[in-house]
């Protein structure tokens, strides 16, 4: 009865996969149907390229800034769903609503909000006196604007998701270890940092091995809100390879560039593998 | 462990100070949402330089005028049905593959059956972006490009391998006595597992259900690379897609076509999200 489910993945993850590898050692493009073997000379070409180093070093920086602001402000956010409160479930729907939301259309939510004449932003700080007279924000037309309006977004759409799974990990700690702890003379911060810490070392790291798996490998922010824009200074590797090989039509070079994706993702996957078998022997 | 009056409210309004700021960060862009669907173009479209005009409440009446250009005028309810269409199918192949496979790897023993479920729930993680570009090669080939029948296919790819997870924990549940007892009493294997085992399993395939619809409603790399045609399109690419024609953006009735989207969407996901965590979790809480 596996054998169904199986055929499908071998045949519609496996083959695909194959292709990717074969597609980015050839001069394949939309257009023809000649394709020859290149060897390695769209790696060759990518790399010396600046437009796919600087991809390849946003992709990074926006995936470790956003992450460790998501754990940061997640585990705040976690400890304090911890407690109860009146309103309690209506904070835990609102808070998921990010994640729920189809991330295109929760991206255009952004743009809008950080258009360049219209951005409640700009109105905000214009207000309470931040900007000087005649100084404006142009968000998705400067590179470091552009930036960290990219990394907002990732934070506001990965925040609920870590937080949530965070909370299933406290919950989950038995009251006799804060019990025990407690008479044994342990303050606040050596409970936070020698039990809680330790026990939800394991659900930690499956929150921020997620988070950091949805965050590097996602065009959509990016595309929808920049294009890579201002001269693609705020590509990530997705959205260029995207550009190249799909709008570009030089398929070749756009499945080099999403190949990339490929030594991080499998370092990943060995970690959440070397976890989950730690947490069965448990 | 008792502390002073003070110190205690102190904990008090920073707790409730960060609870407000979260909850606010959220949904902020939900209000925005809210706010510009409903706002007379004239309310609406006033720069942000002019700090006498509040954008954050309504200075003109309300107006349903961006309501009635999504239904009327655009194609957001042809979009509608076609996510729906993609959606109906997709769920039934998952269901189809995914059910048997979760079974079977729940009742597998041994090595071989936690090294296959662990691979297909790896398979979850190979990213769209890293295989669309094979994909619309293989689209062009089998002749579906531009086809919704496109998505149709290749939406199983992330759908099963995360149901198939999800499922294998609700099945793993179940004890193995039920089906056994039911063969006992004379029931083959399929039918115990048709008169016996389905019928416990349903809030499980009710929940995969869910979750490989807004799976589908998600979804939006393959959307945007298979299907150019704008009636072809889902919601999550029509909207930004061909909703936006030129450089002209129709700010109120694409905000309105996002809340209408989105909010459904996150109820539904709000009654089921502990099953979705246990199966983001397995193993890693006990």
């Amino acid at each position: 009865m596996l054998a169904p489910a199986l055929a499908y993945i071998l045949l519609l993850v496996g083959v695909p996969f194959l292709l990717a590898l074969v597609l980015s050692v050839t001069n394949s493009s939309a257009g023809s149907l000649d394709v020859s073997f290149v060897g390695l000379q769209n790696f060759r070409a990518v790399v010396k390229s600046p437009v796919f180093l600087r991809a390849l070093r946003n992709t990074f920086v926006f995936t470790f800034v956003s992450q460790l602001l998501v754990i940061v402000m997640g585990n705040i956010l976690a400890r304090a769903l911890m407690k109860k409160f009146l309103g309690k479930s209506l904070v835990r729907f609102l808070i998921l609503l990010p994640w729920a939301a189809p991330i295109s259309l929760a991206t255009l939510g952004w743009l809008w909000i950080f258009d360049s004449t219209f951005s409640v932003i700009n109105w905000v700080l214009k207000v309470v006196g931040y900007f000087g007279p005649g100084q404006w924000y142009f968000w998705l037309g400067d590179t470091t604007l552009g930036m960290i309006a990219i990394i907002t977004i990732h934070v506001w759409r990965m925040l609920p998701f870590s937080t949530v799974i965070l909370l299933a990990g406290l919950s989950s700690i038995p009251s006799e270890v804060h019990e025990a702890a407690d008479i044994d003379g342990a303050g606040p911060l050596a409970k936070a940092f020698q039990v809680t810490l330790p026990m939800m070392l394991p659900i930690l790291s499956v929150a921020v091995l997620f988070g950091v798996v949805f965050t590097f490998t996602d065009m959509s922010v990016v595309y929808l809100l920049t294009r890579g824009g201002p001269y693609n200074s705020t590509h990530v590797l997705a959205s260029l390879a995207f550009q190249d090989g799909v709008l570009g039509g030089d398929v070749g070079r756009g499945a080099a560039i999403a190949l990339f994706l490929l030594p991080v993702l499998v370092v990943l996957a060995v970690v959440m593998l070397r976890i989950s078998r730690r947490a069965e022997v448990v | 462990m008792t502390r002073s009056r003070p110190r205690r409210l102190a904990f008090t309004v920073g707790h409730r100070a960060i609870i407000v700021f979260f909850t606010l960060f959220a949904i902020f862009p939900f209000y925005w949402m809210v706010v510009t669907s409903f706002k007379q173009n004239s309310d609406l479209y006033v720069g942000a330089s002019n700090t006498q005009h509040n954008p954050f409440v309504f200075n003109q009446p309300p107006t349903l005028d961006h309501l009635r250009t999504l239904f009327g005028q655009t194609l957001y309810v042809t979009w509608l049905f076609n996510t729906l269409f993609v959606g109906v199918l997709v769920v039934a192949i998952t269901l189809l593959l995914a059910v048997p496979a979760a079974y079977s790897l729940a009742r597998l023993t041994g090595r071989w059956g936690e090294h296959l479920s662990i691979g297909i729930f790896l398979t979850y993680l190979v990213p769209s972006t890293l295989l669309f570009i094979p994909f619309s090669r293989l689209v062009s080939l089998i002749g579906l490009q531009n086809s919704i029948w496109s998505l149709v296919v290749i939406y199983p790819t992330f759908t099963v391998p995360f149901c198939t997870w999800l499922l294998m924990g609700f099945f793993k549940t179940l004890p193995r006595e039920v089906e056994e007892s039911a063969m006992v009493d004379g029931c083959s294997r399929v039918g115990a597992i048709w008169r016996v085992v389905l019928p416990l399993a349903v809030p499980g395939i009710l929940t995969v259900v869910i979750f490989a619809m807004t799976l589908v409603i998600q979804e939006f790399v393959y959307g945007l690379t298979f299907i150019s045609s704008v009636q072809k399109m889902t919601v999550s690419v029509g909207i930004p897609v061909a909703l936006v024609r030129g450089d002209v953006y129709y700010w109120g009735s694409l905000m309105a076509a996002c809340l209408i989207t989105s909010v459904p969407l996150a109820i539904l996901y709000n009654f089921f999200l502990d099953r979705f965590i246990a199966g983001f979790t397995v193993g890693a809480i006990k």
